[in-house]
């Protein structure tokens, strides 16, 4: 569905992806894991058109995607959920749903969609008149996805979810995301609750200094006693005693 | 000092403030989505001014009907200069964003000027309506039908660019635009465009502002600058994230520099608003209808 080529992406003078190359299938969810500052965040920024690659190529069913403004990538039906939210906060959580719905296909379709979101998340039915800002943070979260949803996205990209949320409520979003890919909605998953994400994961990439390092099935990678050691806190001294 | 007579100034003030009012709001509008502060906002408002007084001239229309004509022209004016001047500047990031704007809009200033000129000499022109000096008294106040006017097309443009920017689906556009573009362009939003259309109202709004001016006072090819600081100030003191709030509060500018007129005297008006600005901005940086620290970020 997604191909990711040879991609290089530069901040200015500093590059911070190196050749990165991935495949994202229909239906999978597909995790990033890496340390802070690994690319991750670049990577997906750069799927959605917000970085653009000073080399290689980012293909939507074949399509190059990379060429075209951020705006139209959405209308291609790949949506991000950005790190930190980046609610509309002075908007209420209707405005916040129903801007997410703003290109003509969602549009066309809105109400349709707000219903489902409302079904997934009872308490933004609740609250839909609560400026966005004044929410606990769970719920900005539960929002962010809600306004992602509405755009109808086929490929629905999440960077970082769970940062800074009380452990019950990452819970809670790790179900939203396996509800949302049986729904039918392909994901690809930035995460640092790396055991959460593994178990979740159909297929993983690792991603160090810039480049894919290594890859695997979910459970592949959990077993794996260099992803054990780096990102789960599995050291092999501990584990030969 | 009787009752009747600081009713009636405070009375003109919030006829004076409306007029600001409509000029901060097109600026306010355009700094608050775009973050470019058009310094240029006085010379549009000089330029509606002019056509507001040549259609009345050559066409015979009442200022107030060709609001009409006045405010499309305006926005495509507007639409004009946004694709000529910023679209490229708007593209950049926030610091050479606000340089670069500031040193279009001062360019932008000195050609339009220079062109009122050319076109149509330096000397005062004035509006003269069947109406203009005609009042009506009410309890003993003197409320001439030019200013109240005044009023209403300010109550209206404020309404209707409320209703806008709430109702619409553009208008949420705008207001996604103007709290995190990048969020907006996540949500399939041509930022662009959504400038573009800002840009135009801005526009529009200072044309309609210069109509009231023309008015009520008269135009010169170089009203612009002070018109340009006075919306500043209202601006400043309705807060930067309150786009709506630039009304309220130039009424109460327009109230504050008439009731210290009356106080104090009429040559300190200036300094009186410019006094509550730098208060305010001492007191309440946010300004004061700003939300203050939710959008810092």
């Amino acid at each position: 569905m997604l191909e990711v080529r040879e991609v290089d992406v530069f901040y200015g003078d500093l590059q911070a992806l190196w050749g990165v190359s991935l495949t994202i299938n229909q239906g999978e969810i597909v995790v990033l894991v890496g340390p802070n500052g690994a690319g991750k965040s670049t990577l997906l920024r750069t799927i959605v058109g917000l970085h653009r690659p000073a080399a290689g190529s980012v293909l939507l069913d074949g399509q190059p995607i990379h060429t075209i403004p951020a705006y139209q990538i959405v209308a291609r039906g790949i949506v991000l959920v950005p790190e930190g939210r980046r609610l509309f906060g002075s908007m209420s959580v209707l405005e916040n749903l129903e801007v997410g719905a703003f290109t003509a296909r969602a549009r066309h379709e809105k109400n349709k969609t707000l219903q489902r979101v409302f079904e997934t998340f009872p308490i933004l039915a609740e609250r839909k008149h609560q400026i966005a800002a004044t929410m606990s943070g769970g719920q900005q979260q539960m929002l962010a996805i809600g306004r992602a949803l509405m755009g109808l996205p086929r490929l629905l990209l999440f960077d970082e979810p769970s940062l800074g949320l009380a452990p019950i409520v990452v819970e809670n979003i790790f179900d939203v995301v396996q509800a949302v890919n049986q729904s039918g909605v392909t994901v690809l998953l930035v995460e640092q609750n790396v055991h959460a994400a593994l178990e979740l994961a159909h297929r993983a990439y690792i991603v160090e200094q810039g480049r894919v390092v290594g890859q695997g099935t979910g459970s592949e990678l959990l077993t794996d006693a260099n992803v054990r050691q780096a990102y789960l806190g599995y050291s092999p001294e501990a584990a030969a005693q | 000092m009787s009752l009747a007579t600081i009713a009636q100034t405070l009375v003109f003030g919030v006829f004076v403030g409306s007029i600001y009012g409509i000029a901060a709001l097109g600026l306010g509008l355009v700094f608050g989505v775009m973050r470019v502060l058009n310094v240029a906002h006085g010379e549009l408002l000089m330029i509606g001014g002019y056509v507001s007084f040549w259609l009345f001239q050559l066409v015979g229309l009442d200022p107030l009907v060709s609001l009409l004509i006045l405010g499309p022209v305006m926005f495509v004016l507007g639409t004009v200069l946004h694709k000529l001047l910023y679209t490229h500047v708007v593209r950049q990031g926030t610091e050479s964003k606000i340089k670069n704007s500031l040193l279009i809009s001062f360019g932008l200033i000195l050609i339009l000027q220079q062109t009122a000129i050319l076109l149509w000499t330096g000397d005062e022109r004035t509006v003269q309506t069947a109406y203009t000096g005609r009042t009506l008294a009410l309890a003993g106040i003197v409320l001439p039908y030019t200013r109240m006017a005044n009023l209403g097309i300010g109550l209206l443009a404020v309404i209707a660019l409320h209703l806008f920017l709430h109702r619409t689906y553009f208008g949420k556009a705008i207001r996604a635009t103007a709290e995190d573009w990048e969020a907006a362009t996540l949500a399939g939003i041509d930022v662009q465009r959504v400038y573009l259309v800002t840009f135009a109202i801005g526009t529009a709004l200072a044309g309609v502002a210069g109509a009231l001016v023309t008015m009520g006072y008269g135009v010169t090819p170089t009203i612009g600058l002070p018109w340009t600081l006075k919306a500043l100030v209202v601006v400043v003191l309705a807060g930067t994230g309150s786009i709506m709030g630039a009304f309220p509060a130039g009424l109460l500018l327009g109230m504050a520099e008439a009731g210290s007129a009356l106080v104090i005297g009429a040559e300190y008006g200036q300094v009186v608003g410019l006094v509550i600005f730098l208060l305010v901005l001492l007191v309440r940086p946010q300004g004061l209808f700003g939300k203050g620290g939710l959008r810092s970020a």
